[in-house]
């Protein structure tokens, strides 16, 4: 399954670029899954995704929970707690 | 009766006054106006900053706030909605976002203008970073916006009951 990924403020930096489309493994269901697959790529995934209860995620541009199902997501974003306003 | 609403996400500094005007100009049934403008302070921790800059998730950014607003129509009988969030570099004393309601009467236009700005802090995907002694760093959020905006919704689960 492909899907597009997009990152934010220090995900964003940590990870060292804004988007990139990436091939999901079939065992990697949740949102909270795919942090946990995502942190294992490398050394600035591994940095970006250390603390994944400190990172909120986005499918579709709707607010997610790490437990929601990826399944047929055609974007997913990934960003710290907001501070807007 | 449909409110009015406006829900602008722009880079460009914006003219509170004339925005307000807007919302009141050639009607009257508007008993009250309320403006909120957040601004860019010179100061973050005690420490004298160079310049704010937003980054923002445009689309979701537009959705999530326009979601807002619709709530906000439905909890209160307003007249109007203007939400201007800006994004990108900003210096101390620029304006940074403005939330103009009306109403006939005072309550529903403080209650909508302070519901939209809590939810603006902890639910819109924008992010803060300043800039101090050649330094960038994010700005963390807050437990007492959560807090803020939590409120709201044990009043909603009240209203359930």
């Amino acid at each position: 399954m492909s899907i597009k990924l997009r990152y934010f403020a220090w995900v964003r930096e940590r990870v060292g670029k804004p988007e990139e489309d990436i091939e999901v493994p079939a065992g990697v269901t949740t949102v909270g899954e795919l942090m946990g697959w995502l942190a294992s790529r490398g050394e600035e995934y591994a940095h970006a995704f250390a603390n994944p209860k400190v990172i909120r995620a986005a499918i579709d541009r709707t607010h997610v929970k790490p437990q929601t199902p990826i399944k047929g997501a055609g974007e997913i974003a990934f960003f710290p707690p907001m501070t807007g306003g | 009766m449909t409110a009015l609403s406006t829900v602008r996400l722009q880079r460009e500094p914006f003219d509170a006054a004339a925005e307000a005007a807007s919302l009141t100009r050639g009607r009257s049934d508007v008993g009250a106006l309320v403006t909120f403008t957040g601004i860019c302070r010179g100061d973050e921790a005690g420490e004298p900053i160079a310049a704010l800059t937003l980054e923002h998730y445009a689309g979701m950014a537009e959705a999530e706030i326009e979601r807002h607003v619709q709530e906000a129509k439905e909890r209160w009988p307003l007249l109007g909605v203007t939400v201007i969030h800006r994004y990108g570099r900003m210096a101390p004393g620029e304006d940074i976002v403005l939330v103009v309601t009306t109403s006939s009467h005072r309550e529903a236009a403080f209650a909508a203008a302070e519901f939209l700005m809590d939810y603006l802090k902890t639910r819109a995907p924008f992010w803060k970073q300043v800039e101090k002694a050649g330094e960038k760093t994010w700005v963390e959020a807050k437990a007492t916006d959560d807090a803020a905006a939590g409120r709201w919704n044990a009043g909603k689960q009240q209203a359930a009951k």
